[in-house]
């Protein structure tokens, strides 16, 4: 992490506004609005099957952007990740389905709803660390899977409830092409109000409770309500992924939202970068590729013979917790940090010294 | 608020951990303006005073008041409201978060947004805040004189300067009194000159009352303007530098020496000066 101050050759900042900007450098910030432009025009030009892993990227990376919130910056720990995001996405569906109002509305909204269920679950975070948080994490996790279960009013039992697409204007964007744009739309916002977020006195505060709780609390830094906090705001991020989740799939069944999903929460932010926003989305993008591209692998090598390829599915299984493990021992700050590194070695190319 | 009221006015405190007495009937008073230390032996209760002080720990009996309020049942944060500041003995930086970031951290209670205007920077006026802090934080950068590192990751730093740092946090804080737990420890001899320089201008051009454990004791007897001297939880002596140096007790208890019948030490005067 250190060795980063040192700034590009012919950059010279004379304000204070041009040095707490959200990238880096103004080529960065380019780069990134270059990206995302260039999503928009070629959306309707992709196949629909890498527009599928574009928005599987985009409303898992909004979740995961919550719980690295929760678990990267304040540094609690939380095993209930996806309760909370198959919250949202039922919580979407039921205000849609009861109310009937718009699912551009139900969005937000189940956000909102899910913050409040966060912050409920969150208040033993205010007392508790730890592997003691873990397990009260892992009771909300498995509390909220049986209401998922039993709420039949809410969640359809175990049949499951029907989510309807999101329509604006009377359209219904129920394709890939369409539905992609309105998740890129909250994938942009969900990132960019969290670099906000993290660049103003609250999300110092969340990294300060994070680095040194008893020099927060000296600093003025309320340590319950920075902690509760947290639940609440990674719960609002969750929410609003699972609400896109279950207006993509239109059909939401609590058989989803196992503790398995919330492991793969960790294991995203893990790899992407604990306490890096950047890192979320780079560790979302390669937990959801992974598997495709395992799965690439192994049907390419059917020739091998009936025996070894059946040996190879199992290996496609194993691949991602292998990916985990080998990202803690040789990359334990994720691929943010990584990227970082490639960065620093351009900037200096060829003289590293 | 009349101009006698002692800023920090502490009575009675006795702090207990289990069986052990860290402080018994501590009482002093300290002005507004003073520059007043706090030394004792190792374990004599120095840092635990700081942290009753500070409300890291609460008292079993007594009461500490803040500029005539009693501010006992306080929690820390709420302390610092009321325009107190602390530094640690054992570095208790952020240390993952930049210099400037570390600074900015001390400006929270001064600072309004919140995690609702702050996401949306540009619409809610969190950057014209944010931006007004980071220009009065960078005059404590100047003052500090750590504007070299102020984009430095705060655990990477030399020790001499994170304590430079600490200190500029809690100055951050736009404290009126501050409590810095050995500032000039393992600190070379330039260092413990700058340091005392700083404390000095915080204390007569920035109007700030400081409250110092210290164990040089020539930094001690140089800038303080009175001394208390603890030992084993116990208040020995209190009073002008020179006075509580003079002091048998306090000989006793810095040098084990035997108090003699007639209330003086055996050691001659000049020994005593190079403690």
């Amino acid at each position: 992490m250190s060795g980063h101050s040192m700034m590009r050759c012919g950059e010279f900042r004379t304000d204070y506004k041009s040095d707490t900007t959200i990238f880096p450098t103004p080529r960065s910030r380019y780069a990134a609005i270059a990206g995302v432009l260039f999503l928009l025009v070629a959306a309707p030009f992709l196949n629909p099957y890498y527009l599928n892993l574009l928005i599987q990227i985009g409303y898992y990376g909004i979740a995961a952007l919550g719980l690295n919130i929760l678990v990267g910056f304040t540094g609690q720990i939380s095993l209930g990740h996806a309760a909370f995001f198959g919250f949202g996405a039922f919580a979407s569906a039921w205000i849609n389905n009861t109310t009937g109002i718009p699912v551009f509305l139900a969005i937000p909204l189940a956000g909102l709803m899910t913050t409040a269920v966060g912050l409920i679950f969150g208040i033993p975070a205010g007392r508790i660390k730890g592997l003691y948080l873990a397990i009260a994490t892992l009771a909300s996790q498995f509390i909220l899977e049986d209401f998922f279960a039993r709420a039949e009013w809410f969640t359809g039992g175990t049949y499951g409830s029907m989510a309807n697409p999101v329509s604006l204007f009377g359209y219904e964007l129920d394709t890939e092409q369409s539905f992609f744009y309105v998740v890129l739309f909250w994938t942009v916002l969900m990132f960019v109000l969290a670099a906000n977020l993290l660049r103003t006195r609250d999300g110092r505060a969340f990294i300060a409770v994070r680095d040194h709780y008893l020099s927060a609390e000296i600093m003025g830094i309320n340590l319950t309500k920075y902690r509760i906090l947290s639940f609440g705001i990674s719960s609002f991020y969750a929410g609003i992924g699972g609400a896109l989740f279950a207006h993509y799939l239109g059909f939401v069944s609590a058989e989803g939202f196992t503790i398995l999903l919330s492991i793969q929460f960790l294991g995203m932010i893990i790899i992407g970068g604990l306490g890096s926003v950047m890192g979320t989305l780079l560790g979302t993008a390669f937990m959801v590729l992974l598997p495709e591209v395992m799965e690439g692998i192994v049907s390419n090598l059917q020739w091998l013979g009936s025996g070894v390829s059946e040996a190879l599915v199992y290996i496609k299984e194993m691949a991602i917790g292998l990916a985990i493990i080998l990202f803690l021992i040789f990359e334990p700050d994720g691929l943010a940090h990584r990227w970082q590194m490639i960065k620093s070695y351009w900037k200096l190319y060829p003289f590293s010294y | 608020m009349s101009e006698s009221t002692p800023i920090i006015d502490v009575r009675d405190v006795t702090l207990t951990f289990g069986g052990v007495r860290a402080l018994v009937d501590v009482s002093f008073q300290v002005g507004a303006g003073e520059i007043y230390s706090i030394i004792g032996p190792n374990g004599a209760g120095k840092t635990s005073m700081l942290n009753c002080i500070s409300g890291r720990y609460s008292p079993n009996q007594g009461s500490i008041l803040f500029r005539g309020r009693d501010i006992t049942p306080l929690r820390p944060n709420d302390r610092c409201t009321l325009g107190m500041g602390r530094t640690f003995q054992n570095l208790a930086l952020f240390s993952h978060m930049t210099v400037l970031d570390n600074i900015m951290v001390g400006r929270h209670h001064l600072l309004k947004n919140n995690f609702l205007t702050g996401p949306l920077y540009w619409f809610s006026g969190a950057q014209k805040e944010e931006l007004a802090h980071r220009r009065e934080v960078e005059d404590i950068i100047d003052f500090l004189e750590i504007s070299h590192i102020r984009k430095a990751v705060a655990g990477t730093l030399s020790y001499g300067l994170r304590k430079r740092v600490e200190l500029a946090r809690a100055v951050a804080l736009k404290p009126d009194l501050i409590l810095l737990d050995e500032p000039m420890a393992g600190m070379n001899l330039e260092e413990k000159e700058d340091m005392a320089r700083y404390v000095i201008d915080l204390n007569e051009e920035w109007g700030m009352t400081v409250i110092m454990i210290e164990h040089d004791m020539g930094v001690v007897m140089d800038i303080s303007h009175r001394v208390m001297v603890l030992d084993f939880g116990k208040k020995i002596a209190e009073g002008l530098p020179a006075e509580v140096m003079a002091d048998p007790y306090v000989k006793k208890a810095y040098l084990g020496e035997e108090i003699e019948e007639d209330g003086t030490t055996g050691k001659k005067e000049a020994e005593v000066t190079e403690i």
